[in-house]
């Protein structure tokens, strides 16, 4: 159980990831909107209360993992580095454009923060294997949290990873997966994905991924569990917090018209209010 | 001294050597026995992994412990080792520039028995274009042992291709066989033809000089271990020498070694070429492994005969 006070606090954090999300939309520039808005409560949690990180020692030998798997989401980490102070707020106003150090998708030799790059889906799960095994290997207890999305799991290389991190008993990694049940073009074929991970050996718990309370204690709960991996199977909506972005597809990758812009940020200031 | 080492067999000695570093991390993907990566099973297995058979898995998980600090060496044949997981090379090892170190045994057509699935004839040229990626093929257990060592002290992504069968020796002792990345070994000096070769054809070539050299033709011989960064300034240097050139290799004549001497003479010192390997095809299965090459002129005679033929060209 956390206090009202960390979980409104960190309501406002996802809020202001929301926001910022949008802001870098501002004049028509083109986002994966739905898919960083959907994970932008799981983010907030983890960056603002969960990880053990230090903004001003991003290459802390110590420090947690994280991973994007689903990289094209990554306008909502972005957000969240540059109000941790990885990065100067001025570099979210130059996402994506030549010479940033903020791509299209995450990329960890130019941003500071970024412990992966990916992009190319199903990989990021592996790779994040690949650290919590490191830390095995060498008797360190950092953590590895990694964000998977539902339709990227149709990915035969998840399924890859899965194997190995269940026979690894890698219990030093928190798999998140957002399931939005939405790709780009439809919805997701992948099925039911919580008896599959239990099926794979991972211990699994089915939340929401828009209540603090719940992916707060989902994650707690993770820390105790010994001998396998965990998978939070999150139930979240893709577009979460704008009215006319939310389940529809043609906001996966878009622009918005500045009337959208506008009708958008005001959307999020009054979810700010209840 | 024994005229003939398996590659692998040099191969696991030497992995199980640089293993006293605790930084190196071995994985294999149910291939072990066959890549000789149980020597380091057996000393190291703390550090030795089965992924299984998930090469494209394996791949993640070496760039995930490379960013931890570690040194992973991941192994299967060299026909999975590359095409099978490309993307997985290109994004998670090559882009982010993970110290990973990618090794493909049985390369080329040295698993003769089974035939095109299992034959690799394009791994090189499809390492070779990824940025950041470093590609090594040495050319008997000698230079094996030398390659190891020094991809593992050099950072960043390295692909090592190695044969599965006895190749003979073409350098005498470590100490005569100088490695370094990038540097072309001069195996022996000639003024009329250059043959440059890496891989198991280099004792080929070696043949091949000696031939012709009855007949009055001095071949110099370049080893070509390192095709990516490929030595230009040996190619140069050897192309103001002896103005023509024989290439020779275990793989498509397209994209590798040939397709990188071509490209450098092309563009700095346009210079007669003749390119021996597999030509634009895929292997086949065969009881021998020398049958396979002679079917696919790959062959002390091919050389010759290449040698002599871009001397008319001239």
């Amino acid at each position: 159980m956390h206090s009202q006070t960390t979980i409104r606090s960190l309501e406002e954090k996802a809020l202001a990831i929301r926001k910022g999300i949008i802001e870098i939309m501002a004049n028509g520039k083109r986002g994966h909107l739905g898919g960083s808005l959907s994970i932008a409560d799981i983010i907030a949690a983890l960056y603002f209360h969960q990880m053990r990180i230090d903004p001003k020692n991003p290459n802390w030998e110590d420090r947690d993992r994280f991973v994007l798997s689903k990289g094209h989401s990554v306008l909502a980490q972005y957000v969240t580095l540059a109000e941790l102070g990885f990065f100067p707020r001025e570099e979210l106003k130059k996402v994506k454009k030549i010479g940033s150090i903020l791509q299209g998708h995450p990329d960890r030799l130019k941003t500071p923060g970024i412990e992966a790059s990916t992009g190319s889906l199903g990989q990021g799960l592996s790779v994040a294997c690949g650290m919590a095994l490191g830390a095995k290997i060498q008797g360190k207890d950092f953590r590895t949290y990694v964000i998977v999305g539902d339709g990227e799991s149709t990915e035969g290389m998840i399924w890859e990873a899965a194997i190995f991190a269940a026979h690894y008993k890698l219990d030093n990694l928190t798999g998140i997966t957002d399931q939005n049940r939405l790709m780009a073009s439809g919805s997701t074929i992948v099925g039911s994905l919580v008896p599959k991970w239990r099926a794979f050996g991972w211990e699994t718990r089915e939340i929401d991924g828009h209540n603090m309370s719940e992916i707060l204690d989902a994650l707690d709960w993770a820390l105790t569990i010994k001998n396998r991996p965990v998978m939070l199977v999150c139930n979240t909506i893709k577009g979460r917090g704008i009215s006319f972005v939310e389940n529809n597809v043609d906001f996966h990758h878009c622009a918005l018209t500045n009337e959208q812009y506008e009708k958008a940020l005001k959307e999020l200031e009054k979810g700010g209010k209840k | 001294m024994q005229s003939m080492e398996d590659m692998r067999d040099a191969y696991g000695e030497a992995l199980a050597q640089i293993g006293e570093d605790p930084r190196v991390v071995v994985l294999d993907a149910d291939l072990s026995h066959s890549n000789k990566t149980d020597i380091f099973r057996k000393k190291y297995p703390d550090r030795f992994f089965d992924v299984g058979i998930a090469e494209a898995n394996m791949v993640g998980v070496a760039a995930g412990l490379s960013l931890t600090g570690l040194i992973p060496f991941i192994n299967t044949f060299s026909v999975f080792a590359v095409g099978r997981v490309y993307d997985q090379i290109r994004i998670s090892v090559c882009y982010q520039k993970a110290n990973v170190k990618i090794v493909g045994t049985s390369a080329g057509l040295s698993d003769a028995h089974d035939g095109a699935t299992h034959q690799s004839v394009d791994d090189v040229a499809l390492a070779r274009v990824l940025p950041n990626m470093t590609v090594v093929a040495p050319c008997d257990g000698i230079e094996v042992r030398k390659a190891v060592r020094a991809i593992y002290e050099h950072f960043g992504p390295v692909y090592l291709r190695i044969d599965r069968m006895p190749v003979p020796f073409v350098w005498e002792s470590t100490e005569n066989c100088q490695f370094k990345i990038g540097k072309a070994n001069v195996v022996k000096e000639g003024s009329d033809v250059t043959i440059i070769a890496s891989g198991c054809t280099v004792h080929l070539a070696v043949k091949a000089a000696d031939l012709i050299s009855k007949a009055g033709v001095k071949a110099e011989i370049l080893d070509m271990h390192t095709i990516k960064p490929i030595d230009e300034e040996a190619i140069i240097r050897a192309a103001k020498k002896t103005g023509a050139f024989v290439t020779v290799e275990e793989h498509s004549v397209i994209g590798a070694l040939g397709g990188a001497v071509a490209e450098v003479l092309g563009e700095k010192y346009p210079t007669p070429l003749e390119r021996i390997g597999i030509k634009d095809m895929f292997g086949e299965s065969a009881l021998d492994w020398d049958e396979l090459l002679k079917a696919y002129d790959i062959t002390v005679e091919a050389i010759v005969d290449a040698a002599k033929g871009v001397l008319h060209r001239k």
